[in-house]
C-alpha cells in the first residue's frame, strides 16, 4: 500500500497528542488523604506485588479495602502486577507496602503515563489501524481519515491520559475492538476470546456482551442449529469457558474467594448512581429524589427492567438478522441503554458507548461526530475538577476539525446519509408531508452545540449561586442526558428499519 | 450552517492544516521552557517599565537586551497586552518570575504572532509552481510545501517548547521572499530591512538580497547571452531601494543616534566576547575542527608527544564550558571565522551576479549564504540551521535533486536540535514529532518524484538511518554506562560531529549543484 506512510503519520500524530495531554495534571494530584484514581492505580500495584494472590480482594491488616480496594476483574490485577515489577526495578519506593501511600513525584508520574502509552500502543491503536484498513468500499484516503478521527477522539484521550482512569480504558476498549474485528470478519473464536479478555479486564464491558452474544447466536442459527451452527456454538462456548477459567484460575481454589471477588466487582449495595452522571436516574432525581424514596431492591429491579426493555428490540433484531453492520449499531444502542438506565453507572462509562460510535463514523459521520462531541461534553465537570480545561478545549476542537474536514459532515445531512430513508418512507405512508426530518436534525445539532458551548463558558466563568453549588454540573448532566435519549431513539430507529432497506435494495437489484 | 461547512470542511485544507498545528502548539503549553523564556520576560519588563534611553543600559538581569530596536518595540507592544494578564511579570527586579498566567501569556504571544508565518506560507504556496499537480490532494506540491513549512519540526520545538519567536521572524523572511517571487521587489526589500532590525542574525543572508536586488532589479535588462547590460541601469530603482533601507534604519536606530547611544547598542548586538562554539557545538565546520583537535590531543597524550601539564583542564570537559582553547591545532579568532565565512559566501554571490536565474537563483544563493555562515560563523547556535531549512523547503518541491539535499539537510539539522530538549517528559515528544516530520517529508517527496531516480544513494540512506542508533546510544544506552560520569560530553560531541558531517555534505552538494547548473538563458534555448 503506497499510502502506508500517511497511516504512520496519523498514528504518530495520535501518539503525540496523547503524550502532550499527559503532561497535564491528573485526578487527585496533591489532594490527601484519598487522592484520586491515579493513586488507586498505584495502590493496586503496591497491593498486588506485596501481598499473596489470596489476599488481593480481601480486607486485611495490609489491605484496607476502604482505601482504593481492588474492585476490577483479575486481568486488571495481573496488569497491575506486571507494572509493579517494572516499578520495583526502577524505584522500589514507588510500591513499598504502606509507606508508599500517596506517593507523588515527577518521575513516578512519567512512569505511570508511560504505562498507559505502552498499553495503548500495544492494544488499542493496532486494533484501530487494522479496523480502518479492513473497511470495505472506501478509498485509502478515507480509511486514513477515519483512523485519524478515531485516534483523535478526545474523550478517551482525556480520561486515560489526563484524568488517569483507575483502569486503562484503552486496554479494555482495545480488547473489545479486537473482539468486534474478529467477530465481524468471521474469526469468531478469536473474536470471542478477545472479548472475554475485555470482560475480564473490566466488568463494564458487559455493556457490550449482549450484542456479541446475540450476533454469535444469530450466526449459529443462520448456519442451522443441527449442523455447522451447533458445532460453532459448542466451540464458542468452550472458548468462552476456557478463557474465563484461565483468567480466574487462582481464585477458584475456594468458593468464598470467588464470591468475594464477585462482590467486589458488582457492589450492588452502593447507590443507584454516584456523583453526577448524565443518565436517566441522575437527571430524574433533580425533580424527585428516587434514591431516598424507593427501597434499595426496588431501585435495582426498576433499573434492570428499564435496561432490559430498552435493549430488547435491537437484540432480537440482531439475533434474527445478524450482519456486521447491524452488530455495530446494536453495540451502540445496547451500550447506550446500559449507560442511561442501568444501576451504578459512572460518567466515564460513556466511553463504552463512544467506542462503537467511533466504528460507525463512516456510515453516519454527522450523527457520530455530534454524539462524540456530546459524550466528551458530558464529562466536563470531571475534567474541570482535574484542571484539564485547556487540553479538553484543544482536543475537542482538533477532533471537530478533523471530522469536519475528512468527512465534510455538513454536506451529509440528507435522509439517505442519516440512514433514515426507509424510516421516512414508512412514516410518509401515514403522513405524506413528513419531509422535514433532516432540517429538524440540523437545527437540533445547532441548538445542542450552542447549548454546550454556552454551558461550558458559564461553568468556567461564572460562580454558581450559593444555594445551588452543583447547578452547572447538574445542567451539564441534564443537557447531555436529553441528547443521549435522542440518540437512543435515533439508533434504535436505524436498527429497526435497517434490513428493510436492505431487502428493498435487493428487490430493486 | 453552510458557512460553517465552507469554513471548516470541504476543500479548505490549508486552514485545516494551520488550525491543526495551532492546536498542537496549544497542547505544548505546559512543556519545559528554557532560559529564553526568562530572557523574553525580562525584555518585556525592561521595555515596559524603563524609558527608551535605558533599554540598552539596563543590566539587572544577566539576560540583557541584545536584539535590535524593532524587537524591543515589539516587546514593548506585547507588554501592553501582558499587563492585563499579570502585572508582576513586568517588574525588572522580578527575576525568574513564572506564574501560570505569565506562562500562558508568553506561550500565546508566540502562537498568536505565528499568524504572520501562516500568512507567509500561504503566499509562498501561491508563488511555487512546482511539478505539475498530481491527481490527489496529498500529492500536490502546494500541499506538501505547506505541511513542510507549517508543521516544521524545528520551529515547533524551538518556538513552542524551548521558547523563542522564530515563527514570526521566519514569516517575515518567507513573506519577503514571496514578494520577490511575485516581482514586488520594493515590498520585499522593505520587509527584509524591517526583519534585519528585528533580529540581526539575518545579516547572514543580506548579501544575497543586496546582490539580487542590484543585479535583477536595478538593471532592467540583460544581453541575449544572459550577461549584464550596463546601460540598462535604473537610478530611480536604486534610489528607491536606498531610501527604503535608509528610512527603516532611521526609524529603528534614529532614536538611539539622537540619544548618542549607538556604540552601546552595537556592543550589545555583537558580543564577540563569547567563545567560538556555543556550549553545545553547533554541527558546523568548527565542531569537526574542535573534535579533530580533541582526537589529536588524546593521541598526543597516548604517544607522550604532548606534555599533560600544559593542556588546559577545561578542554577535557568541553561541551560544558563556553571558553575553549584548542590544544594541538591553532586557536581560531573571530576575524578568521569572518574571513572564512566571506570566502565561503563569495562563489554563490558571484554566481548570482554572473548567472542570474531569477528568483529561484536568488533563493539558492540565500540558502547558501545562510548555510555558509552557519558553517564558519563565530559562536553559531544550532537553532540557526532553521535559517536555511525553511527557505530550502520552497526549493524541495521543485526538483528531485533539491529534494534530496533538503531531506539530508533537514533531517540532520533537526536531529542536531535534540540536545535543546533534555528533560525526560519532552523526550517522547521530540522523538514522536521528529519521526512524524521526517517520515512525512521523506515519503511525500518520494511520492512526488517517484518517476525520477531515487532520492538517496546507498551512502546517504546509510547515513540517515544511522541517526536512529545514534539517538538510542546517546539517550538510552549511554546514561546507564560507566562513562557517564567520566566523559559526560560524549553524547553531545557525537551528535554534533555526526550531524556536522551531514550538514557539510548537504552544503557541499548544494554548492556543486548551483555552480554546475547551466545559466537560465542556455536552458531556455535547449
Amino acid at each position: 500500500m503506497e499510502k502506508c506512510y500517511l497511516m504512520t503519520v496519523v498514528v504518530l500524530l495520535g501518539l503525540t497528542v496523547r503524550w502532550t495531554v499527559s503532561l497535564n495534571s491528573y485526578s487527585g494530584a496533591g489532594k490527601p488523604p484519598m487522592f484520586g484514581d491515579y493513586e488507586a492505580q498505584r495502590h493496586w500495584q503496591e497491593i498486588t506485588i506485596n501481598l499473596p494472590i489470596k489476599q488481593w480482594y480481601f480486607n486485611g491488616s495490609d489491605n484496607n479495602l476502604q482505601y482504593w480496594g481492588l474492585d476490577y476483574p483479575p486481568l486488571t490485577a495481573y496488569h497491575s502486577l506486571l507494572c509493579a515489577y517494572v516499578a520495583k526495578f526502577i524505584n522500589p519506593d514507588w510500591i513499598a507496602l504502606h509507606t508508599s501511600r500517596g506517593y507523588e513525584s515527577q518521575a513516578h508520574k512519567l512512569f505511570m503515563r508511560a504505562t498507559v502509552l505502552i498499553a495503548d500502543l500495544l492494544i488499542y491503536i493496532p486494533a484501530v489501524v487494522l479496523y480502518c484498513c479492513c473497511l470495505k468500499e472506501i478509498s485509502t484516503k478515507k480509511k486514513i481519515a477515519n483512523a485519524l478521527c478515531i485516534l483523535l477522539y478526545p474523550g478517551l484521550i482525556l480520561i486515560d491520559y489526563g484524568h488517569f482512569q483507575n483502569i486503562y480504558n484503552s486496554v479494555s476498549l482495545g480488547f473489545a475492538l479486537w473482539g468486534v474485528l474478529g467477530v465481524s470478519y468471521d474469526w469468531d473464536l478469536l473474536g470471542s476470546l478477545a472479548f472475554c479478555l475485555a470482560i475480564n479486564y473490566k466488568q463494564m464491558e458487559l455493556y457490550h456482551s449482549l450484542p456479541f452474544f446475540c450476533f454469535l447466536l444469530g450466526k449459529c442459527f443462520k448456519k442451522g442449529l443441527r449442523g455447522k451452527g451447533f458445532v460453532l456454538l459448542i466451540k464458542l462456548a468452550c472458548t468462552v469457558v476456557a478463557s474465563f477459567i484461565l483468567c480466574w484460575l487462582p481464585f477458584f481454589t475456594e468458593r468464598e474467594e470467588t464470591l468475594q471477588v464477585l462482590r467486589r466487582l458488582f457492589p450492588v449495595d452502593r447507590g443507584l448512581f454516584e456523583d453526577k452522571v448524565a443518565n436517566i436516574w441522575c437527571t430524574f432525581s433533580v425533580f424527585l429524589k428516587i434514591r431516598d424514596i424507593l427501597p434499595h431492591h426496588i431501585q435495582i429491579m426498576i433499573s434492570f427492567c428499564f435496561t432490559f426493555l430498552s435493549l430488547l428490540p435491537a437484540c432480537i433484531k440482531l439475533t434474527l438478522h445478524p450482519s456486521p453492520k447491524g452488530f455495530k449499531f446494536t453495540l451502540v444502542s445496547c451500550a447506550l441503554s446500559f449507560f442511561l438506565f442501568s444501576f451504578q453507572v459512572h460518567e466515564k462509562s460513556i466511553l463504552l458507548v463512544s467506542l462503537p460510535v467511533c466504528l460507525v463514523l463512516r456510515e453516519i459521520p454527522f450523527m457520530s461526530t455530534w454524539f462524540l462531541l456530546v459524550s466528551t461534553f458530558s464529562m466536563l465537570p470531571l475534567l474541570l475538577k482535574d484542571e484539564l480545561l485547556m487540553p479538553s478545549v484543544v482536543t475537542v476542537t482538533a477532533f471537530f476539525i478533523a471530522c469536519a474536514t475528512s468527512f465534510s459532515i455538513f454536506e451529509k445531512t440528507s435522509e439517505e446519509e442519516l440512514q433514515l430513508k426507509s424510516f421516512s418512507i414508512s412514516v410518509r405512508k401515514y403522513f405524506p408531508c413528513f419531509t422535514f426530518l433532516p432540517r429538524i436534525i440540523q437545527h437540533l445539532f445547532l441548538i445542542s452545540v450552542i447549548t454546550m458551548v454556552l454551558l461550558t463558558l458559564m461553568t468556567i466563568t461564572l460562580d454558581p449561586p450559593q444555594k445551588l453549588p452543583d447547578l452547572f454540573s447538574v445542567l451539564v448532566c441534564f443537557v447531555s442526558c436529553l441528547n443521549f435519549l435522542f440518540f437512543l431513539v435515533y439508533f434504535n430507529i436505524i436498527i429497526m428499519w435497517d434490513s428493510k432497506n436492505g431487502r428493498n435494495q435487493k428487490k430493486i437489484n | 450552517m453552510a458557512a460553517v461547512g465552507v469554513a471548516t470542511g470541504g476543500g479548505n485544507w490549508f486552514s485545516a492544516l494551520a488550525l491543526g498545528v495551532t492546536l498542537l502548539k496549544c497542547l505544548l503549553i505546559p512543556t519545559y521552557h528554557s532560559t529564553d523564556f526568562e530572557v523574553h520576560r525580562n525584555w518585556l519588563a525592561i521595555t515596559h517599565s524603563l524609558p527608551v534611553s535605558q533599554w540598552y543600559y539596563e543590566a539587572t538581569s544577566e539576560w540583557t537586551l541584545d536584539y535590535p530596536p524593532f524587537f524591543a518595540w515589539f516587546e514593548y507592544a506585547l507588554s501592553h497586552v501582558a499587563k492585563y494578564f499579570d502585572q508582576e511579570m513586568l517588574n525588572v527586579r522580578n527575576l525568574n518570575y513564572c506564574s501560570s498566567r505569565t506562562l500562558l501569556f508568553q506561550r500565546f504571544s508566540v502562537i498568536f504572532t505565528d499568524t504572520l508565518f501562516v500568512y507567509a506560507v500561504h503566499e509562498c504556496c501561491k508563488c511555487i509552481d512546482g511539478k505539475k499537480a498530481g491527481r490527489e490532494l496529498t500529492e500536490k506540491p502546494k500541499f506538501i510545501l505547506s505541511v513542510l513549512l507549517l508543521w516544521n519540526f524545528g520551529l515547533l520545538i524551538v518556538d513552542h517548547i524551548h521558547f523563542q519567536y522564530n515563527g514570526f521572524l521566519s514569516g517575515l523572511m518567507l513573506l519577503s521572499i514571496a514578494r520577490l517571487f511575485q516581482k514586488r521587489h520594493t515590498e520585499g526589500a522593505f520587509l527584509f530591512a524591517v526583519l534585519l532590525h528585528f533580529k540581526h542574525i539575518y545579516l547572514y543572508v543580506a548579501p544575497a538580497y543586496g546582490v539580487y536586488l542590484l543585479r535583477s532589479y536595478c538593471f532592467t535588462a540583460n544581453k541575449p547571452d544572459g550577461s549584464i547590460r550596463w546601460n540598462s541601469f535604473s537610478f530611480l530603482r536604486l534610489i528607491s531601494l536606498g531610501l527604503i533601507v535608509f528610512l527603516v534604519s532611521a526609524l529603528s536606530l534614529g532614536p538611539f543616534l539622537a540619544l548618542n547611544q549607538l556604540p552601546q547598542v552595537f556592543s550589545r548586538l555583537f558580543p564577540f566576547k563569547r567563545g567560538l562554539c556555543h556550549a553545545y557545538w553547533a554541527p558546523n565546520f568548527w565542531a569537526l575542527y574542535s573534535a579533530l583537535d580533541k582526537v589529536l590531543s588524546i593521541i598526543g597524550l597516548e604517544l607522550k608527544l604532548l606534555d599533560p601539564s600544559k593542556i588546559p583542564k577545561a578542554s577535557m570537559t568541553s561541551g560544558l564550558v563556553q571558553q575553549f582553547q584548542h590544544t594541538v591545532l591553532p586557536s581560531v579568532t573571530p576575524l578568521a571565522t569572518l574571513i572564512c565565512t566571506l570566502i565561503a559566501i563569495l562563489p554563490s554571490i558571484f554566481c548570482l551576479w554572473f548567472k542570474p536565474q531569477g528568483p529561484r537563483g536568488f533563493l539558492r544563493c540565500l540558502i547558501l549564504c545562510a548555510l555558509s555562515s552557519f558553517m564558519f560563523g563565530w559562536h553559531v547556535h544550532e537553532k540557526a540551521i532553521l535559517l536555511a531549512v525553511l527557505p530550502m523547503s520552497l526549493l524541495s518541491v521543485g526538483k528531485a535533486g533539491d529534494a534530496s539535499i533538503f531531506l539530508i539537510l533537514t533531517t540532520t539539522g533537526h536531529y542536531s536540535l535534540f540536545p535543546l530538549l533534555f528533560t525526560a517528559p519532552e523526550l517522547p515528544i521530540k522523538i514522536l514529532l521528529m519521526l512524524l516530520f521526517t517520515i512525512y517529508s521523506i515519503s511525500s517527496l518520494k511520492t512526488l518524484f517517484r518517476k525520477e531516480k531515487p532520492l538517496f544513494n546507498w551512502m546517504e540512506t546509510f547515513y540517515l538511518l544511522g541517526l536512529g542508533p545514534l539517538e538510542v546510544f546517546c539517550e538510552f544506552v549511554f546514561p546507564f554506562t560507566s562513562w557517564k560520569l567520566k566523559y559526560p560530553f560524549i553524547p553531545l560531541l557525537l551528535t554534533s560531529v555526526y550531524c556536522a558531517v551531514g550538514i557539510i555534505y548537504a552544503w557541499f552538494k548544494l554548492y556543486v549543484s548551483v555552480l554546475t547548473d547551466p545559466p537560465v538563458g542556455k536552458t531556455k534555448k535547449q
